[in-house]
């Protein structure tokens, strides 16, 4: 396993706003941030990612949001699985839940919910609200990431949990 | 033919908040009247392809789906050989892509039954909600979750040789093919080609046994005789990658046989409904009442007459004597029929390992321009209608796409509506009846294409609705 860490965005770019994940990865690498963390982009999560995500220490699960706090939220994951009615979608719980069953790791996990506000037509573009939201998750995961604080943040947060909602 | 514009308005409670949406309508008496399943499915996709150099086809439709993009590549670059007069492929590039399509099934086939549907098969429909999904099979049963993700994994690995990239490749070109196989990349799928068999073979009889074991159930579980539609060889063979259309009824009858795929839209249409975005396609000289057809794995293992790969049609043989040799009508056979086609796609996949035409290097033949073509494939759920029509610029003017999930429609709500009236009991939406709900539509595994998955969204939302259109039971699954 390595220690490093990585940022998972996932998402349909084509989808508008449900590119939010896939967006904060291309707007980290653009930054440098592929010499602090592992950055990798997916249309939607599946199983075998399992194994992508238990070889690192920490994960961050990178996705859009279509309801909850703007511009972001950043919490811990748990690993909990849930029935689908079909193969078109899984929930990063139980990615995790099956990395750590099968993989070994990760040792910590977060979602990162970046708020989207369009999702119902197609295009390969973010509403003005979805890129202020991304620009501020970028600097946000950009401190959080380079100054080795995310970590710290999680062991810190209230009640052990490292709701970050700035 | 002359066609009336018709607008449709879509009533407010098909507004699907989760990845999908069942109502259940009672009439007077409190009985089920109908049930409806509302998916978040592609709409609008043919309007945002228009404009868009052809070439850019192959690569630009993939963007429907992160499940089987593969089976969009394909279908949209068979159309694109028509456009380029290409269609003629050399040996090495029609194996390339049948050797990615093979890879595809293999991968997503494999998904389905471990992931998806295996809780139900091991565990029941009634189990505990707290491990009927992935993370329950992977704490009782450790070696099949295992298996399931290993296979998915060989299945990604040879769309990567094959198309470039595990997802939303670039391999199909117009006319062909961008790449061979290196005897590098062969090798190394030769390697665990003996355990992906062998693992194949015991998940067939997983879902032979499960289905043999449960037959006084699963005949009353959401089934119904219907219709099928598939693609076959002009020998009448199963053929995943290229054929001509073949439609039987429930008897098995043949309703028309070897029609070209480019006439499709003489002997296909498409209803539309009230309280519903997508489609409802059917056997045009049957009408909509009783022309609805299934389509997928159910549909082709019944339909064709033969499968030609020796393990397969052992199995194909043993699925048929279920029915008598008509087309089976049970639902929950989707699986059984399934994993035969997992075992297939396997033979094939070794078959073609050991084809010396993989390693050729004449990967692309261009002939006549055309402004328009067709071409259809058989997706992992079933047969893929992509239609398009291009202008001098080469710019898409006409796209129309029947996906197997529209193919489905009519049979989902079916079954749907089925389990509903066998289960609900009273005016609740119990966990036992959401779950049996989910059994039916999982058969199927309905592609929410081109949905969003974005955080906060719900798997699946059901409501019951009264007769007088008050919602007066709804359960969401968190």
């Amino acid at each position: 396993m390595t220690a490093r860490a990585l940022v998972y965005g996932y998402g349909n770019p084509g989808r508008l706003d449900d590119g939010l994940g896939p967006a904060l990865v291309r707007e980290l690498a653009a930054r440098g941030l592929g010499a602090e963390a592992d950055l990798e982009t997916a249309y939607q999560l599946q199983v075998e990612d399992a194994a992508l995500v238990g070889g690192h220490e920490l994960v961050i699960f990178a996705d859009a949001a279509a309801a909850g706090p703007e511009p972001f939220e950043l919490r811990p994951l748990e690993p909990r699985g849930r029935p689908e009615f079909s193969t078109h979608s899984l929930a990063p719980g139980a990615v995790l839940a099956l990395a750590r069953e099968h993989f070994g790791g990760p040792a910590q996990a977060f979602v990162l919910g970046l708020r989207g506000y369009e999702f119902d037509d197609y295009g390969e573009r973010l509403s003005p609200g979805a890129r202020r939201n991304l620009a501020a998750a970028a600097d946000h995961v950009c401190r959080l990431l380079c100054d080795g604080r995310l970590a710290a943040e999680a062991q810190a947060g209230p009640g052990g949990e490292a709701h970050v909602r700035p | 033919m002359a066609t009336e514009a018709r607008r449709i308005v879509i009533e407010p409670v098909t507004r699907v908040e989760g990845h999908g949406k069942v109502t259940i309508l009672l009439d007077e008496q409190g009985r089920v009247s109908q049930a409806r399943l509302h998916i978040v499915e592609f709409r609008g996709f043919e309007r945002f392809i228009q404009g868009r150099p052809f070439w850019e086809l192959p690569v630009a439709v993939q963007r429907l789906c992160g499940i089987c993009p593969v089976s969009h590549h394909l279908c949209a670059a068979k159309a694109v050989d028509r456009i380029v007069g290409g269609e003629q492929l050399t040996p090495t590039a029609e194996k390339m892509r049948r050797l990615m399509h093979y890879g595809q099934f293999f991968q997503s086939h494999a998904l389905h039954f471990f992931h998806l549907a295996s809780p139900d098969l091991l565990f029941g429909f009634g189990s505990d909600v707290g491990q009927r999904h992935v993370l329950g099979v992977a704490a009782k049963h450790p070696e099949l979750a295992k298996q399931g993700i290993l296979m998915r994994k060989y299945g990604q690995e040879i769309i990567k040789a094959t198309a470039g990239k595990k997802v939303h490749g670039t391999g199909a070109i117009p006319g062909g093919i961008n790449k061979n196989l290196s005897l590098a990349e062969r090798d190394a799928l030769l390697a665990d080609l003996p355990q992906m068999r062998e693992w194949a073979l015991a998940a067939v009889k997983i879902a032979r046994e499960y289905t043999l074991a449960h037959l006084e159930l699963l005949g009353g579980f959401g089934s119904f005789p219907s219709n099928h539609v598939t693609l076959v060889r002009k020998d009448g063979a199963m053929d995943l990658y290229d054929g001509e259309l073949r439609a039987v009824d429930a008897e098995g009858r043949v309703i028309f046989d070897h029609v070209d795929p480019q006439r499709y839209l003489d002997y296909i249409a498409e209803d539309v409904r009230p309280w519903s975005y997508m489609k409802f396609p059917f056997i045009r000289s049957l009408g909509p009442d009783r022309g609805w057809y299934r389509v997928g794995p159910l549909s082709r293992v019944s339909a064709c007459d033969f499968i030609d790969t020796p393990l397969a049609e052992t199995e194909r043989q043993e699925f048929k004597k279920l029915s008598g040799g008509k087309p089976s009508a049970v639902t929950m056979a989707y699986h059984w029929a399934r994993m035969i086609e997992l075992l297939h796609s396997i033979e094939k996949i070794d078959q073609l390992l050991h084809d010396g035409d993989l390693q050729g290097t004449e990967l692309v033949v261009k002939g006549q321009r055309r402004g328009e073509a067709v071409a259809i494939v058989e997706a992992p759920r079933g047969t893929l209608f992509h239609h398009y029509r291009v202008d001098q610029n080469d710019q898409v003017t006409m796209a129309n796409l029947i996906v197997s999930t529209t193919s489905n429609n009519e049979p989902m709500n079916r079954a749907v509506e089925g389990v509903a009236r066998q289960f609900l009991d009273g005016q609740e939406i119990t966990e036992g009846l959401l779950n049996h709900i989910e059994v039916a539509i999982r058969a199927y595994d309905p592609c929410l294409s081109c949905a969003t998955h974005a955080l906060g969204k719900m798997p699946l939302v059901a409501e019951l609705v009264d007769a007088g259109g008050t919602v007066v039971h709804r359960r969401e699954r968190a």
